[in-house]
């Protein structure tokens, strides 16, 4: 009795002093809340990126952005169609449940439910089947090259604890379906959810058996939404906070020159351009042609916008100018394409002249002031540019709340859009959502009608491409047809900045996820 | 006697009808929640599919119709951004908001009613004028600049404040209140000044007219010819009459902070129904903002109704001209 109560309060002792020596909590907070803990209820990225540090997926993306293996340690196709992955053995739940075959399984079946918010984001694949304990396959619908970068984000969930708590259906934050799973979490991930209020915080405790070596030091995350921009930053600036992302732009300055603290900043794949419209008629001018049908006049407008200065003065110069779609960490990137037209004042008038609009046409352009980076004053700087080769947009900012149903409704004639090839992280979301027609699942957010032949035939081409060489090969191809044609204006690719107190270490992707389970904290 | 509560009812739930249906209406104006709930490159099919569960696909009657129904069967829908009842997330907000709001009117009153007696009693004095003056920025100060001045004075510079949330709460069954801890308390004395601020000013100014119009009343000056002491004229007679219309003003502020705690809350990060509707107002959260005006309306419904039958008993001259 006497050894037990000593042993026990030799261990009391250890784990005090262990804590107390080791804890590293790491506070931090950002604009937006985690939507649902249940990762098929939803589709949105920052949710994702939360839940990642819960849950694990199959393959992960590495400190590089790479694919590289996570519950699945490798791989291989045995046809076209069926992919065969061999899984990690000796992983357990955060409830202590070992990881199968079986949890993929019905992890996997649980996404391709109809009923799964999130069931897009596996678009492609048809069923996974155990083959034993360890081993899985996947089959998808046709030759599916990206699946890889689709399991990325598929996390997997306990099969025995969906059972137990009646969550093998999944939730939809559409249909207003909820499950045990909305606000549990039970995964194999580096964190384990300690509360969960939403708008009030988050709390995460170190998981001390994950599978892989951390490369962290924390034992706790604190995570508090603060939407408003100015009480974010004060709070990080009174010691209350360790990190917030994103930091607003018109701070940065003030932050980086208080002491204790720094911001840490780079580009991220998002690339922000203007849409244009290829209807027969522009909203502006009815009744009359559309000179954006011209490629001259398209030409005239890239030619008159000095994406220097917009850079300079709106973006405070923590944007990088582009004159591609993708962002050059993204497959389908090439140098070659990335190059905009030349500022070009007196050119610009030339080609309209040479298009028969030696005094300029009317055009709506329309833009969110609440989406982007300094989305509005992009966009007055814009105006004023077109203006000067006698291009007289009537400008139009709104809220994204109804900016994007009109944009998806084809009500404009230039507006903005910005793009980051997530979640998939490949240049062909480029080309099957922003440059072909509205047809068979594809174009989804093609608002401007763009169409060209060879883009129709080079994407359906790519989608079945299993040799990643070629595959990429029609992309940069595809991309290149994009740009001589002129059909987005590209602008910049937008920064992503946070801001730390001096003793925390977080590395920046540029996909903007947070990852945690890189951080270390002094 | 029952006939005035009665039809004060019936008026009530109409009016209930009519904030329902303009609620409704509005929200065909403030967009449409497809596009923040769809990934990135989900196709048009996804969308329309998204846009056909959500029931938005349906004409506005219908979707009325529905909300209706389901309304006055208890049931208020689920939020689109945080995926749970709202009913239970306005249950969970009202804590935070009501004792948000009984901080600023306790600090209203508290500091309100004693600047206004100050200055009726020397109106031409040094620091009556000064608090005058003063009060002058507190009334046409915008809350959020208050608020950000507050948080960099006390959070950033002095460090003495949190400069946002609600610290550290204690539930007591389904109430979590913040009063029970130290952090809990710190962090209500921003967020409480601020909100309490435009209150305040408007109390001690209707302090100091209503007892500068007693003070001069017949009654106070036959005290005075009395010669009764002057503390007991001012604070037993002057003061105890001035303050009958404070007490309905705050009685109708205090619905209107419960409903309009929205910049502070959000500039404090708060945790409570406004900064719940604000949220719900860029995401397109409909099943959210409809509960919430409903609540807001309801509020105002209920506190007026409640006046009015209660102006009913207290005057017996109302219940004789309806009767």
């Amino acid at each position: 009795m006497k050894a037990r109560l000593a042993a026990s309060l030799i261990v009391t002792a250890s784990t005090l002093i262990g804590i107390g020596a080791e804890a590293k909590t790491l506070r931090w907070a950002s604009p937006t809340d985690i939507t649902t803990l249940d990762p098929y209820a939803h589709t949105e990225s920052f949710t994702t990126s939360m839940l990642h540090h819960v849950f694990d997926p199959l393959v992960r993306r590495g400190r590089n952005l790479e694919l590289e293996p996570a519950l699945a340690v490798s791989w291989k196709t045995v046809n076209p169609e069926t992919w065969r992955f061999e899984l990690r053995r000796n992983v357990k739940f955060h409830n202590g449940n070992p990881f199968t075959a079986d949890d993929v399984v019905a992890s996997i079946s649980r996404i391709l439910d109809p009923s799964a918010r999130a069931r897009g984001n596996l678009a492609t694949v048809v069923k996974a089947e155990k083959v034993d304990d360890f081993t899985v396959d996947i089959v998808t619908k046709g030759p599916y090259p990206l699946l890889l970068n689709d399991l990325a984000g598929i996390y997997i969930l306990d099969k025995e604890w969906m059972e137990a708590n009646n969550a093998l259906k999944p939730g939809n934050i559409a249909t207003g379906v909820t499950t045990a799973a909305s606000t549990t979490a039970i995964g194999t991930g580096p964190f384990k959810v300690e509360s969960y209020k939403p708008d009030a915080g988050t709390t995460f405790v170190v998981n001390s058996d994950w599978w892989d070596k951390p490369q962290h030091n924390l034992t706790r995350i604190e995570f508090k939404p603060v939407k408003s921009d100015a009480t974010r930053v004060a709070a990080l600036l009174s010691g209350e906070l360790d990190l917030i992302a994103p930091a607003p732009l018109q701070d940065l300055q003030r932050i980086s020159s208080s002491q204790g603290f720094k911001v840490v900043e780079e580009p991220s794949l998002r690339l922000i351009m203007l849409s244009l419209n290829f209807r027969p008629e522009l909203k502006a001018m009815p009744g009359q042609k559309n000179p954006l049908l011209d490629e001259k006049v398209r030409q005239a407008m890239w030619h008159a916008i000095d994406l220097e200065t917009i850079k300079k003065r709106v973006m405070r110069d923590k944007s990088r100018n582009t004159g591609t779609l993708v962002a050059p960490p993204v497959p389908g990137y090439a140098k070659e394409n990335d190059v905009p037209l030349a500022y070009d004042q007196s050119k610009a008038k030339q080609l309209l002249t040479e298009a028969g609009y030696p005094n300029g046409f009317k055009t709506k352009l329309n833009c969110p002031n609440d989406r982007y980076i300094n989305d509005e004053q992009t966009c007055v700087a814009i105006a004023s540019m077109w203006a000067k080769v006698g291009i007289q947009a009537e400008l139009q900012t709104e809220s994204r709340a109804t900016y994007f149903p009109r944009q998806d409704r084809g009500e404009f004639d230039v507006s903005m859009v910005g793009w980051a090839t997530l979640p998939p992280m490949d240049g062909f979301s480029v080309l099957s959502s922003l440059l072909t027609e509205q047809k068979d699942g594809y174009g989804g957010s093609n608002a401007g009608t763009y169409s060209n032949p060879k883009v129709e035939e080079l994407t359906r081409k790519a989608a079945v491409e299993l040799d990643e060489a070629k595959r990429r090969a029609m992309l940069v191809e595809t991309l290149k047809v994009a740009r001589d044609t002129v059909a987005y204006i590209p602008l910049h690719q937008q920064p992503v900045a946070w801001a730390v107190r001096d003793g925390v270490d977080v590395p920046q992707f540029p996909d903007e996820y947070v990852r945690l389970w890189f951080a270390n904290v002094k | 006697m029952l006939k005035v509560p009665l039809s004060r009812l019936g008026q009530a739930a109409l009016v209930m009808l009519v904030v329902s249906a303009v609620s409704f209406v509005m929200f065909r104006y403030v967009g449409d929640p497809v596009a923040t709930m769809s990934r990135e490159n989900a196709s048009i099919e996804e969308k329309a599919e998204l846009r056909r569960s959500l029931g938005l696909d349906q004409p506005l009657l219908v979707q009325y119709g529905r909300f209706l129904t389901r309304t006055l069967s208890g049931d208020l829908g689920i939020s689109y951004r945080n995926q749970r009842p709202v009913t239970q997330l306005i249950a969970e907000r009202l804590p935070a908001t009501l004792e948000l709001v009984i901080v600023a009117t306790i600090l209203s009153l508290a500091i309100g009613i004693p600047l206004g007696v100050l200055c009726a009693l020397k109106p031409g004095g040094i620091a009556a004028r000064l608090v005058q003056a003063v009060s002058l920025i507190g009334i046409s100060t915008p809350t959020f600049v208050t608020g950000i001045v507050l948080i960099l004075v006390f959070a950033v510079s002095l460090g003495w404040l949190p400069s946002f949330g609600r610290g550290q709460v204690v539930d007591l069954g389904w109430w979590s209140t913040g009063f029970l801890t130290i952090s809990g308390l710190k962090s209500l004395i921003l967020p409480g000044v601020t909100l309490a601020l435009y209150q305040l000013t408007l109390i001690m100014r209707l302090v100091r007219a209503e007892m500068i119009d007693v003070l001069s009343s017949d009654y106070i000056r036959f005290a005075k010819a009395r010669g009764l002491p002057t503390h007991y004229i001012h604070f037993r007679l002057a003061l105890r009459n001035a303050l009958m219309p404070v007490i309905t003003v705050t009685g109708l502020q205090i619905g209107s902070l419960i409903a309009f705690a929205i910049v502070t809350e959000t500039v404090f990060q708060w945790p409570g129904m406004g900064l719940l509707f604000i949220q719900a107002v860029s995401f397109v959260d409909i099943p959210v903002m409809a509960a919430y005006l409903l609540f807001v309306g309801l509020l105002f419904v209920l506190i007026n109704t409640v006046v009015d039958i209660l102006y009913a008993v207290v005057d017996p001259r109302l219940r004789a001209r309806s009767a």
